[in-house]
């Protein structure tokens, strides 16, 4: 099966699950007006957005300075740093440090960039035994799903699946669907969890160059519990999260947490500089940073898809978007869905195995017009749609050109060639419109869902002719 | 100051299959004492091939429009849509190309009909026709690229007998966007369903909007599901309350 073909298959597999579709539309329904109650002023919110996009497009123009100088600082700090071009690399690097700390178990914080790695199944073919702490997160590890949002990983369940996950999983529980107890009943299994695991791992929003500071930005503690409780910490990110100074992240922490979820502010805010100091009381002896690639160089090449980087993935495109809340996340088949997806994941994956994802938009633009750091994702998304049918321009987008197919490019000639000759038209608007009742009632797709449309029985050429409009020179 | 006269750009959408929205849309503007050239060469934006990815033909096509746009006036487009591609996508699609400057000028020539009606020709609307309840679909490209959806609530709002009916998903896309109706036609299918339902939701007698492509989805998937609620571009609705035609 190829890409499209793939793709299909799990578009038909959502569409058709009508209980996930009401999960979603339910939750991207509160989390939109959520976003919008933190924005009444909408001066104010361009104003955030123009700074928290200058801010990341700075640190994105600098990046190579601003590495060398956050690997400085951190070391500095006693943070070590590790750089790995590949998801393989940064995998074995971290179990390399595990093994060097002779740790067997591992609690997670949450991290989208451990899904791109797919650090869970590795570490577990590695015999060391991995908790992911997040709740969203432990539901889909005890369902042995990948989330299908990067915000809210289990938002595709309700609490009625949650509650039989927990009973198939927890049996010594008490059956219940209501959300405070389930809470409970995760809290009380993942304590004992972290006071146990010899390691934690987590991601990072935002990596401060100035100085050495890793943030993480969380709701339920479990970041903070999983980059403390634990000997060592292990962060992972892009190297595309680094920003220049401190002062740029209350902007960006501000605009993040009110376009993600409709927070003000989170409930955790964590900033890590370094491992315990002789005389502290907690914290880990040994803290590690992993920074990876993975893509990320290669798509800063190119001046206009170099906007994609800005991301601080706070799934606002996500939630706005028309085709995700149909959908919802697992059909896109791809760690990142959604808008910022559909422009990411191909650039990242190569447009060969991934650049059919950008059908699935009707650029209307709703991802655009809410994103926090001002990314033209339709416009990201209609690039790679050209980039996958280019066959002549030298770009540097992996696998472009791979979806070209001769009998589409055929009939987009043929389209020119009528469109742009204005006699040769103008006939094929009067045969059209003479003929038009012969045109077919069925026509594919467009029909399965709609009645077809026939063609006028004179053009608006004929008709404004015969009211006597000027045609002009 | 007012112009005295105007391009017309009818948009392919209209000129096969909506016709009488075109024409609709020039008779408002030569009522309000503008004269309205409607140049005969036009075709198409280019938008489809230029959202599809084929931009060489999207060039090619909108290139075969800039001669009908010589002179320096306004050019009316009776669609948000095929207005927003000239003004925000043409810039891109001939940057480096010969005739770039040409197609820069056109693009900052250009309205939305709508647009025109209020902003610049400030017309008045004198309403003849029977009491009637409408539901407004403002496309995408009205709402965001364009930014003139409330112009066709403040022409609608002139009408003493229209009643413009709130619907639960005013915002959300209707699922046409061009060729990705048939490309991703599931995924188009079920986003016209649910603007179907929010629109028949509202007790509307009919449903209006700036552009056709919305409403010739919109429309045939109302006629597939048997639903009694027509639908009509906001110029020809215009017309025909305001003109004893």
């Amino acid at each position: 099966m190829n890409q499209t073909q793939a793709f299909k298959q799990r578009i038909d597999d959502a569409l058709h699950n009508d209980q996930l579709r009401a999960n979603f539309r339910s939750a991207m329904d509160g989390i939109m007006s959520h976003r919008a109650s933190q924005f009444p002023d909408d001066v104010q919110l361009q104003a955030l957005r123009e700074q928290a996009r200058a801010i990341r497009a700075n640190a994105l123009v600098k990046q190579p300075e601003l590495l060398v100088q956050l690997e400085q600082k951190l070391t500095e700090n006693g943070i070590q740093v590790h750089w790995a071009e590949t998801p393989t690399e940064a995998n074995q690097m971290i179990l390399g440090i595990l093994h060097q700390a002779d740790a067997k178990s591992v609690i997670k914080g949450k991290s989208m960039v451990s899904e791109e790695t797919e650090l869970n199944r590795y570490l577990e073919e590695h015999d060391i035994e991995v908790i992911e702490s997040d709740l969203g997160e432990y539901i889909i590890q005890l369902a042995q799903e990948p989330p299908s949002h990067i915000v809210a990983p289990a938002i595709h369940k309700n609490r009625q699946e949650v509650g039989k996950l927990f009973q198939k999983h927890h049996p010594e529980q008490p059956y219940t669907e209501d959300i405070d107890a389930l809470t409970q009943t995760a809290r009380h299994i993942l304590r004992d969890k972290f006071a146990q695991a010899d390691a934690g791992i987590s991601g990072v929003n935002f990596a401060v160059a100035e100085t050495g500071t890793l943030c993480l930005v969380e709701n339920e503690g479990n970041g903070r519990l999983s980059t403390t409780a634990p000997r060592v910490h292990i962060a992972i990110t892009g190297i595309e999260k680094v920003v220049e100074k401190l002062s740029d992240i209350p902007p960006l922490l501000n605009i993040l947490t009110k376009s993600a979820t409709g927070q003000p502010i989170t409930t955790y805010f964590n900033m890590i500089s370094r491992p315990r100091q002789p005389g502290e009381k907690d914290g880990p002896e040994a803290v590690h940073l992993v920074l990876l690639d993975n893509g990320r160089s290669h798509i800063r090449v190119d001046e206009e898809l170099l906007d994609t980087l800005r991301c601080i993935r706070c799934g606002a495109c996500i939630n706005h978007c028309p085709v995700y809340v149909q959908l919802g996340g697992h059909a896109y088949g791809t760690v990142y869905p959604g808008p910022i997806g559909l422009a990411l994941e191909p650039q990242r994956l190569g447009l060969d195995k991934a650049g059919t994802l950008t059908s699935a938009c009707s650029l209307c633009g709703a991802c655009g017009e809410v994103c926090p750091v001002k990314i033209p994702l339709p416009k990201l998304i209609n690039r790679l749609r050209a980039e996958s049918v280019n066959h002549k321009q030298n770009t540097s987008v992996k696998g472009k050109g791979a979806l070209r197919k001769p009998s589409e490019a055929t009939i987009w000639r043929l389209w020119q060639f009528l469109y742009a000759n204005a006699r040769l038209y103008r006939a094929f608007l009067y045969m059209a419109t003479r003929f038009g009742k012969l045109t077919p009632n069925q026509l594919g797709a467009w029909t399965r869902y709609r009645q077809a449309v026939k063609p006028a029985r004179k053009s608006l050429h004929e008709l404004a002719k015969q009211a006597g409009f000027s045609h002009g020179v | 100051m007012k112009p005295t006269s105007v391009y017309y750009f009818g948009t392919c959408l209209i000129d096969l299959l909506y016709p009488r929205a075109g024409l609709a849309g020039m008779q408002l503007l030569k009522r309000a004492g503008v004269e309205v050239i409607f140049p005969a060469d036009q075709s198409c934006c280019g938008q489809p091939a230029f959202n599809s990815g084929y931009r060489d033909e999207a060039l090619g096509v909108a290139r075969a429009q800039l001669a009908c746009f010589f002179e320096d006036i306004p050019i009316v487009v009776p669609s948000a849509s095929c207005a927003g591609m000239i003004k925000h996508h043409w810039p891109e699609l001939f940057e480096g190309q010969p005739d770039e400057d040409t197609a820069n000028a056109v693009a900052q020539r250009v309205y939305e009909l709508t647009e025109f009606l209020t902003d610049i020709l400030q017309i008045e609307l004198i309403d003849l026709g029977e009491r009637v309840k409408v539901a407004v679909h403002n496309s995408c490209s009205s709402q965001r690229e364009m930014g003139v959806a409330d112009r066709s609530h403040q022409l609608l709002n002139q009408l003493v007998n229209v009643e413009v009916a709130p619907h639960q998903r005013p915002r959300e896309c209707c699922g046409f966007g061009g060729t990705f109706a048939v490309k991703q036609a599931d995924i188009s299918g079920a986003m016209v369903n649910a603007k179907t339902v929010s629109l028949s939701d509202s007790g509307a007698d009919k449903v209006i909007s700036q552009d056709c492509g919305c409403l010739m989805n919109i429309g045939g998937a109302l006629q597939k599901q048997g639903k009694d609620l027509p639908t009509q571009h906001i110029a020809e609705f215009l017309w025909e309350r305001t003109s004893a035609d």
